[in-house]
C-alpha cells in the first residue's frame, strides 16, 4: 500500500522528482491529450517493470542498462503501433513523443531504482502508482492549460463565452509558466503541513 | 543551400528543440546551474547529436527501409546512440585527455537525453536527405547550447536575487524558462514564409 500511495503524493514523479518532463510539457496542450500521454505510460511502465522484475537475476550488471532499454523500446513500439492503428488521430496529435516515452526518465529510473531491486508484486505496484501519478500531473497541468488557454475542459466548454483566452497557455512557454506555479504550489503545501 | 540555411536557422532559433519541443529538459534543469558545465555539455550534446543523426539515417535509409523492418526503429536508433555515446567516450579517453575532462563526464548522461532521439525521430518523420540531417542534427545542438547557456547565466545572477521560499530552486528555474520561451518565439517573426 504504502508503495502505491508513494508515487501519487510523497514521491510524486513530476511535481517532486521532476522525472519525465518532456512530455509533460510538450503533449499537455489539451486534457484530452494529457490523458491519452498518462495511459501510454501506465502500460509501458507497468510492463517494462514486470519484465525488469522477472529477469533481474538472469541479467548480468554491467549489460543491464541496454537490456532495460530495449525491454522498454519494445513495449514503446507496441504503443506506437497500436496507437496509429486504433487511434491515429490521437497518434497525430501526440507525434514524436509516443516514441520518445523510451528515453523517459520515469520508466528507466523506476526499473533501475526499484524494479531490479524488488519482488514482482511490489515492483507492479510500485510501477502502477507512479504512472497513476504521473497520469494525474499531466491530466492537472493538461486541463489547467486548456482551461486557460482555450476556456474548455476535455472539450467541454466551462468558462463564459466573453472570456478572452490566454492563447499563450497552450504556447510552449505557458507549460513551463503553469508548471512552474504548480510545483511552487507543492512545495507550499509541503511546507504548511 | 539556401534550405541548409534555412534548417540551420530555423532549428537554432525559431524552433529550438528545448523551448519550442521541450526535448532534453532533464539536462537543461540539471546542468545549467554553473556556465562552465553548461558548456561542456551543450559541446558534448551538439558532437553527439551531429553524429547519431547521420548514422541513423544511413542505418534508417540503407538498411531499415531496404529490408522493410520499420518497426524496429526505435530499438535500433536507441541502441545506435547508446552504443554511439559508448565509443565516443572511450574515443576521446584515449586520445585527448583534456577534452575528456571537460566532456568526459557529462557523456553518459546523454544517452537519456531524449533531445538526441528526438532529433533522430524528427530528422526521419520530416524526410530530410542526408545533408539535410546532419545540418538539422549539427544546429539542433548548437540550438541546445544556446539555451543551455543562456540559462546558465540567468541562474548564476539569481542565485543573488530575493525569491520567495516555495519558488526558490525548480519553480523559478521553470519561469524563467517560460519566459526564455516567450522571448524564442520573437523569431519567429525572421521569416515571413516558413
Amino acid at each position: 500500500m504504502k508503495n502505491f500511495l508513494k508515487g501519487l503524493w510523497k514521491e510524486h514523479p513530476v511535481f517532486r522528482q521532476l522525472l519525465g518532463l518532456c512530455p509533460t510539457l510538450a503533449v499537455t496542450t489539451t486534457a484530452k491529450n494529457g490523458l491519452y500521454m498518462g495511459m501510454a505510460v501506465i502500460f509501458v511502465l507497468v510492463f517494462s517493470c514486470l519484465i525488469v522484475s522477472l529477469i533481474k537475476k538472469i541479467v548480468p550488471n554491467q549489460v543491464r542498462i541496454a537490456v532495460y532499454t530495449v525491454i522498454i523500446a519494445t513495449f514503446v513500439t507496441i504503443v506506437d503501433i497500436f496507437f496509429k492503428a486504433y487511434i491515429p488521430e490521437m497518434s497525430k496529435e501526440l507525434g514524436p513523443y509516443i516514441p520518445l516515452i523510451i528515453v523517459n526518465c520515469i520508466i528507466l529510473g523506476r526499473c533501475e531504482a526499484f524494479a531490479s531491486k524488488n519482488s514482482v508484486g511490489k515492483s507492479l505496484i510500485d510501477a502502477l502508482g507512479m504512472s497513476l501519478g504521473f497520469t494525474w500531473g499531466l491530466f492537472l497541468l493538461a486541463s489547467i492549460r486548456e482551461l486557460l488557454g482555450n476556456g474548455t475542459i476535455l472539450g467541454i466548454t466551462l468558462l463564459p463565452s466573453g472570456y478572452n483566452p490566454l492563447i499563450v497557455m497552450i504556447l510552449p512557454a505557458g507549460a513551463f509558466l503553469v508548471l512552474g506555479f504548480l510545483v511552487a504550489l507543492m512545495n507550499k503545501i509541503e511546507q504548511a503541513k | 543551400m539556401t534550405e541548409l540555411i534555412l534548417i540551420f536557422i530555423s532549428t537554432l532559433l525559431i524552433n529550438n528543440l528545448v523551448l519550442s519541443y521541450f526535448l532534453g529538459i532533464c539536462p537543461f534543469l540539471g546542468v545549467s546551474g554553473k556556465i562552465e558545465s553548461a558548456f561542456g555539455m551543450g559541446m558534448a550534446v551538439t558532437f553527439v547529436m551531429t553524429l547519431a543523426t547521420s548514422i541513423s539515417w544511413l542505418i534508417y535509409h540503407l538498411i531499415l527501409v531496404k529490408f522493410n523492418l520499420l518497426f524496429l526503429q526505435l530499438v535500433i536508433f536507441i541502441l545506435v546512440i547508446a552504443s554511439l555515446v559508448q565509443m565516443v567516450e572511450m574515443f576521446i579517453r584515449k586520445f585527448s585527455s583534456s577534452l575528456y575532462q571537460s566532456l568526459g563526464i557529462y557523456l553518459p548522461l546523454i544517452t537519456t537525453n531524449c533531445a538526441i532521439l528526438g532529433a533522430a525521430i524528427f530528422m526521419v518523420a520530416r524526410k530530410y536527405t542526408f545533408v539535410e540531417g546532419v545540418v538539422f542534427g549539427f544546429s539542433g545542438g548548437l540550438g541546445f547550447s544556446l539555451v543551455l547557456l543562456v540559462m546558465a547565466g540567468i541562474r548564476e545572477e539569481l542565485d543573488y536575487a530575493d525569491i520567495p521560499k516555495v519558488f526558490k530552486g525548480t519553480p523559478i528555474t521553470l519561469i524563467t524558462a517560460g519566459l526564455l520561451a516567450l522571448i524564442f518565439m520573437g523569431f519567429s517573426g525572421l521569416f515571413s514564409n516558413l
